[in-house]
């Protein structure tokens, strides 16, 4: 299959099937009746998500990739981006962008707040959201060498205010650059413009979440804006800010696999190094960005 | 010399399949087994000692019998059945003293049959659990604090005892024709109880798999511990319409409330089965097939051949069972006036 050029990516095309390689021939019975993998993605469900996310991808977010063709189109990669909207909208972008394009599988990393919820929970899973643990991580990454997403501030990108827009949080305890190095797989960095807009948070309420146990409870101007038409429904509607992403250089650490552990520091310096390189990245786009809404 | 086993929990089904199994085997000398239930399948050679449940016994046996191989099959993971002091004494009194009593003595070989609930089974849990992941809370349910504190015992006995090659065994959920868990008799229901809103992935284990293991490490003496479990993760609702069922639905809050009730009318849903419902759990089984051992029924073959049993059981009725005669027994083992072919 043909690298997606830069030209193809503007205009999207209509949604393949993603290929996802087949197992070895299995030599005993298994008399499988769904399409569900081991970590809960259905290939039917992600294909039925693409299909209704389109539309929202194409004509409400518009989305414009730059760099596409860095991510590998083959082997394991780590895609990391920066994280926003009190309902995250870069999750579904980034996996929808790629396997539309790449025609490869994207696994979603996320916190196990997700897994506790029925009904979303079991949504989020079959959709290709795996919990965000290092086994998990690792054996994607190492054994099935597949392409894993994961944002390295965690719910505090969500979780900041309006006016903290576009201001990366600390990159956790840079667990994906270990895992990163202990797959021996690229980290490939995401810069993301329009996520902030398309929900953003006026006001948090931290006493309500820490009552609810969630990360954050947050006003968001969505709720102002559609709350009116929609009543609460209008909370779950984005805004139609213009999406543009930037895929950085893939950064290969100088280091062998499978170590029982890696230096401190230069964990923590080559996480610093990609918060850095992903910050640049959004402070470059956001000075050519003539409109929230435009681009 | 050939090899001198023990066998605890000859009464349960595991017991007797495995010395039914090593009664075949011409390289086995002695089989000794112990219960406080007789065995439920025919034994030809086996010898069967009654005993309370938490083996005070024990030592006499082992001093007398000269036993070299002990197989440990007698833990219970059905919470259903006993209540919880039951359950104690038998997992953690009985593991006590019977590795009191294979201390300094001659025993050489110890094969331990625990279980996959030792991990837990919680929302921030890996797909994949490996024998060595860590549990990242305290134990939660009756039943994993008694195999928690048995494999503290099983580790304590390895290193005092380095010369004891110990093997323990963690199986996943057992599925088979022969074999009543409280997974399988949900699956028996008209329709499967589910968690409202949560679909987790199960892995199973066919019962002749389980035998399999249990003689494959005793054979190729390997020691360390061990997942064993089917390939394969399938969601709840599919292990349901595998058996030709629909799920039902229940609240995934409040289930205190309710399963005393549907406990009532004979449906049990104890705690730790309730958590796997809402997650489910993976067993990595690298381990044991990379030391060479082969499995029968992958995780959905063992549902299909566990509901293809089921249906036969259903429509021709429960096959003869055996019915242990302590006289019969006696006379078949050791009247002169049975002729006795050498094996």
């Amino acid at each position: 299959m043909a690298r997606p050029t830069a030209e193809s990516v503007r205009t999207p095309g209509q949604l393949l099937p993603v290929h996802v390689p087949a197992p070895a021939a299995p030599e005993l019975a298994d008399p499988r009746a769904s399409d569900v993998d081991e970590w809960g993605r259905s290939e039917r469900t992600r294909q039925l998500a693409r299909t209704l996310f389109a539309p929202m991808y194409d004509h409400w977010f518009r989305v414009e990739w730059e760099g596409l063709e860095k991510i590998p189109a083959d082997g394991g990669a780590l895609l990391v981006a920066n994280h926003a909207a009190a309902i995250p909208s870069d999750a579904p972008v980034i996996m929808h962008g790629i396997e539309t394009e790449l025609q490869r599988p994207v696994y979603g990393l996320a916190d196990e707040l997700f897994k506790k919820v029925p009904v979303v929970g079991t949504l989020w899973s079959r959709a290709g959201g795996v919990l965000a643990h290092p086994d998990n991580a690792y054996r994607l990454l190492r054994q099935q060498q597949q392409l894993v997403l994961a944002f390295p501030e965690g719910s505090k990108g969500p979780g900041k205010t309006f006016d903290e827009r576009y201001q990366l949080r600390r990159f956790g305890r840079a667990g994906f650059v270990q895992i990163a190095m202990r797959a021996g797989v690229p980290v490939v960095p995401i810069a993301v413009v329009g996520a902030e807009e398309s929900m953003p948070m006026l006001a948090n309420l931290a006493p309500l979440a820490k009552a609810l146990g969630l990360p954050y409870a947050p006003i968001t101007a969505n709720m102002l804006a559609f709350g009116p038409l929609l009543g609460p429904l209008g909370a779950l509607v984005h805004l139609p800010a213009k999406f543009k992403l930037r895929v950085l250089d893939p950064v290969h650490f100088d280091v062998p696999p499978d170590q029982p552990r890696y230096s401190r520091s230069k964990v923590m310096d080559e996480a610093e190094s990609i918060r850095q390189q992903i910050q640049d990245a959004l402070y470059d786009m956001l000075r050519h960005r003539r409109s929230v809404w435009r681009g | 010399m050939g090899k001198r086993v023990l066998v605890t929990g000859l009464g349960t089904f595991w017991g007797a399949r495995v010395a039914k199994a090593l009664e075949a085997d011409p390289a086995v000398d002695v089989i000794v087994g112990l219960d406080t239930r007789e065995p439920l399948l025919e034994l030809e050679r086996t010898e069967y000692v009654k005993s309370d449940e938490n083996y005070s016994i024990l030592s006499r046996i082992v001093e007398a019998t000269q036993v070299d191989t002990i197989v440990h099959t007698f833990l219970v993971v059905d919470s259903t059945q006993m209540r919880g002091r039951s359950m104690h004494e038998i997992n953690v009194i009985g593991t006590m003293n019977l590795f009191a009593a294979a201390t300094d003595s001659s025993v050489r070989t110890v094969v331990v049959k625990s279980s996959s609930y030792i991990y837990g089974c919680e929302p921030g849990d890996p797909v994949w659990f490996t024998e060595e992941t860590p549990r990242q809370n305290p134990p939660k349910h009756r039943v994993e604090r008694s195999l928690t504190e048995v494999e503290g015992y099983v580790r304590d006995f390895a290193v005092d005892n380095p010369h004891v090659a110990v093997t323990m065994l963690r199986f996943s959920n057992v599925l088979g024709p022969e074999l009543s868990t409280p997974l399988s008799r949900l699956l028996e229901l008209p329709v499967v109880p589910s968690m409202f809103g949560f679909d987790p992935r199960f892995q199973f284990v066919h019962e002749d798999d389980v035998v399999r293991a249990i003689l494959f490490v005793l054979d190729h003496e390997l020691a360390g511990v061990f997942n064993v479990a089917g390939d394969g993760l399938l969601p709840w609702s599919e292990v349901a319409g595998i058996c030709g069922k629909r799920t039902l639905a229940l609240p995934p809050i409040g289930q205190g409330l309710y399963t005393s009730a549907l406990g009532r009318l004979g449906i049990d849903l104890p705690p730790e089965i309730v958590d796997l419902l809402k997650y489910g759990r993976g067993l990595d089984n690298g381990r044991l097939k990379r030391a060479g051992f082969d499995y029968t029924h992958t995780a959905a073959g063992a549902v299909e051949a566990f509901i293809e049993s089921l249906r036969l059981k259903r429509t021709v009725g429960p096959t003869a069972e055996y019915q242990y005669e302590r006289e019969v027994e006696d006379f078949f083992r050791r009247s002169p006036a049975v002729v006795r072919r050498p094996r």
